[in-house]
């Protein structure tokens, strides 16, 4: 308990962390407040088409090319942006997890298998196969996460195994294995716990790209057509990018408000668990 | 055997070629496996591999459609398929794009010099200034310059390609005027020689800027690191006992063994690169391979888009072979051999 009490209290001396850490909650809180602030649909068309924000005191933030209310767009997107960010990360982390873990404790033949396959997806452009997933498999939720959590756990995998590799021959390890610990149970409850930190780092990371990812995918016309995101206003914005460019930058600064929090919150959390490197 | 003595006389002149060969050679299973890839991901798509290959339903004539079916022997079983297809792409043999009207190599080709125009450039300039600020900050550790460029690497970071692009469009473009909102020359102009090159930059400076900033803020934080790992090091310290300047020691001694993460960085970054070029090059209608991507995107062409995604996985392994070779270059403990 005092090493989770020594570590809040390294996290709230990093300036930078608390700034990405309140950032963070006020867009927890906007994705929270979406359904109370907006109770009306943010697909419907309310306004005069390509209203500029301050051009109406009822729609701060004017609206986009088929009269929809850009401020209720924005608070109902960071639900959505904000939900294929999480889901695509665990995603990520379920495969990236399994495949460090499985290399990193058995080594030999399955680490050889299993770091080819990673370096296949780490050659392969991410982005460029992410494009390709979704048009093959037709945009949608499901593909979408799918297809962001495909190019995105080879980072994660090549991390744990690096983690299991150097926690694998520790003294508890092999306390465990004396105590006649199963493979399954030296994973889970030995070696992955202590794993952790890494993960968690690079997780919130994670969630900022794989929002930038979904914003790009809809930026391109590769967007779930039922679901808002701020990349779905983006992809509608396009179309008008030089004349009322605001549509599409609105939600473009509440991804870089989004990114940049998680960014901090990650870097807080990485000098916060390795407090060694922080005068560095 | 003739084959065999020019690769010797070759090794005699160039020592390093035999090194590019087995690298070459060390990519190969890695092409087929992409191959591979492609293939299952033909599978997957809705439809039989002739439908996708013809571009799209109703785009190619049932007479096209049949010859293809039996020209794939798509009543073979999986396995002689996939044989079939990975032969045709080692024959470089991408299939025929109806969207187009044109082979889809011919198509990606012919974009090919615009795209890498555009990602040496970026790379370069981000290389360079990353490198310049990382050294920078490094020499001024926690002070004020340090935490300025911290602060902007990050935001660059943070920033989504295409928000930075628009920005650009609308301050130097609509704004100022000084520079084309896209293409890659003035449309109606047939400029040659020195008037067709500033022209061409003129037309690539955003973009370039744009894909750069992403990248430069990578490298700068990276260049920090590196450097402050490499300062911390007996050898530096002895450099110093014998009393040369911080100057000399910077740019002599830490410098040069700082640059491999970066290096490293490089190879790994070029997909990710040709993935920025995709919403680069739609965001200012730059002619490469990424415009070709969205147009393909746009109009459902997936053999095209299958092709690109081969074209450029190429590209990363070229990419990687060429980083190796930097490697042994900036370190030469590194043996090439192995």
């Amino acid at each position: 308990m005092t090493g989770a009490l020594a570590f809040c209290r390294r996290f709230a001396r990093n300036r930078a962390a608390l700034a990405g850490l309140v950032l963070l909650l006020a867009i927890l809180l906007m994705a929270a407040l979406a359904g109370v602030l907006f109770p009306d649909d943010p697909w419907d068309m309310v306004a005069q088409p390509l209203l500029w924000p301050g051009q109406d005191g009822e729609y701060p933030l004017g609206s986009d090319l088929m009269g929809r209310d850009l401020m209720s767009g924005l608070f109902h997107g960071a639900r959505v942006s904000l939900a294929f960010g999480f889901t695509a990360t665990a995603a990520a982390l379920l495969i990236g997890v399994t495949a460090g873990a499985l290399a990193g404790y058995y080594g030999g033949l399955v680490d050889d298998v299993l770091m080819r396959i990673t370096e296949l997806f780490q050659t392969v452009p991410p982005f460029i196969l992410a494009i390709v997933l979704v048009v093959i498999l037709t945009p949608s939720a499901l593909t979408i996460v799918t297809a962001i959590a495909l190019v995105s756990w080879p980072g994660v995998a090549r991390l744990v195994r690096a983690e299991f590799l150097s926690l694998r021959g520790r003294e508890f390890v092999q306390a465990g294995v004396v105590l006649g610990m199963g493979d399954a149970r030296l994973i889970l409850t030995q070696i992955l716990p202590n794993a952790l930190g890494p993960i968690i780092v690079s997780a919130s990371l994670m969630v900022a790209t794989s929002i930038l990812l979904e914003a790009s995918l809809a930026f391109l016309g590769l967007g779930d057509p039922n679901l808002m995101s701020w990349g779905t206003i983006i992809g509608a914005g396009r179309d008008a990018l030089r004349s009322a460019w605001y549509v599409a930058a609105l939600p473009g600064a509440a991804i870089l408000v989004t990114v940049l929090a998680f960014s901090l919150v990650g870097e807080g959390l990485n000098d916060a668990l390795n407090p060694r490197l922080r005068n560095r | 055997m003739r084959g065999f003595a020019s690769i010797s006389a070759l090794s005699r002149h160039f020592p390093r070629s035999h090194y590019v060969l087995a690298r070459v050679a060390k990519s190969i299973p890695v092409f087929l496996a992409i191959a591979v890839c492609n293939f299952i991901l033909l599978k997957l798509a809705p439809g039989d591999a002739a439908d996708v290959l013809a571009g799209e339903a109703g785009s190619a004539t049932p007479e096209y459609l049949a010859a293809l079916k039996s020209q794939f022997g798509l009543d073979q079983p999986t396995w002689a398929q996939l044989a079939h297809y990975v032969g045709r792409l080692l024959r470089l043999d991408l299939g025929w794009s109806f969207r187009n009207n044109q082979g889809v190599l011919a198509l990606i080709l012919e974009r090919l010099p615009a795209t890498l125009l555009l990602m040496i450039g970026a790379l370069g300039l981000a290389f360079i200034l990353g490198a310049a600020l990382g050294v920078l900050a490094s020499r001024h550790v926690n002070g004020a310059l340090d935490n300025l460029i911290s602060v902007v690497a990050l935001l660059f970071y943070a920033t989504p390609l295409f928000l930075v692009g628009l920005g650009l469009i609308i301050v130097f473009a609509v704004h100022l005027g000084w520079l084309p909102t896209g293409g890659l020359t003035t449309v109606g102009a047939s400029y040659t020689g020195l008037r067709f090159a500033v022209d061409v930059a003129l037309h690539l400076a955003m973009p370039l800027v744009t894909l750069a900033l992403f990248f430069l803020a990578l490298y700068a934080r990276l260049m920090r690191a590196s450097m402050l790992e490499v300062f911390n090091q007996d050898y530096v310290t002895t450099a110093r006992a014998k009393g040369l300047s911080e100057g000399r020691i910077t740019v002599r001694h830490v410098l040069r063994n700082a640059m491999m993460p970066m290096v490293t960085m490089l190879g790994l970054q070029v997909g990710t690169l040709l993935g920025g070029s995709v919403v680069v090059e739609t965001v200012f209608a730059w002619p490469g391979i990424g415009r070709l991507a969205f147009e393909a995107v746009m109009s459902r062409d997936l053999n095209l888009l299958l092709g690109i995604l081969l074209i450029c996985s190429v590209v990363v392994i070229m990419a990687n072979i060429l980083v190796d070779l930097a490697y042994a270059w900036l370190d030469p403990r590194i043996e090439l051999a192995r």
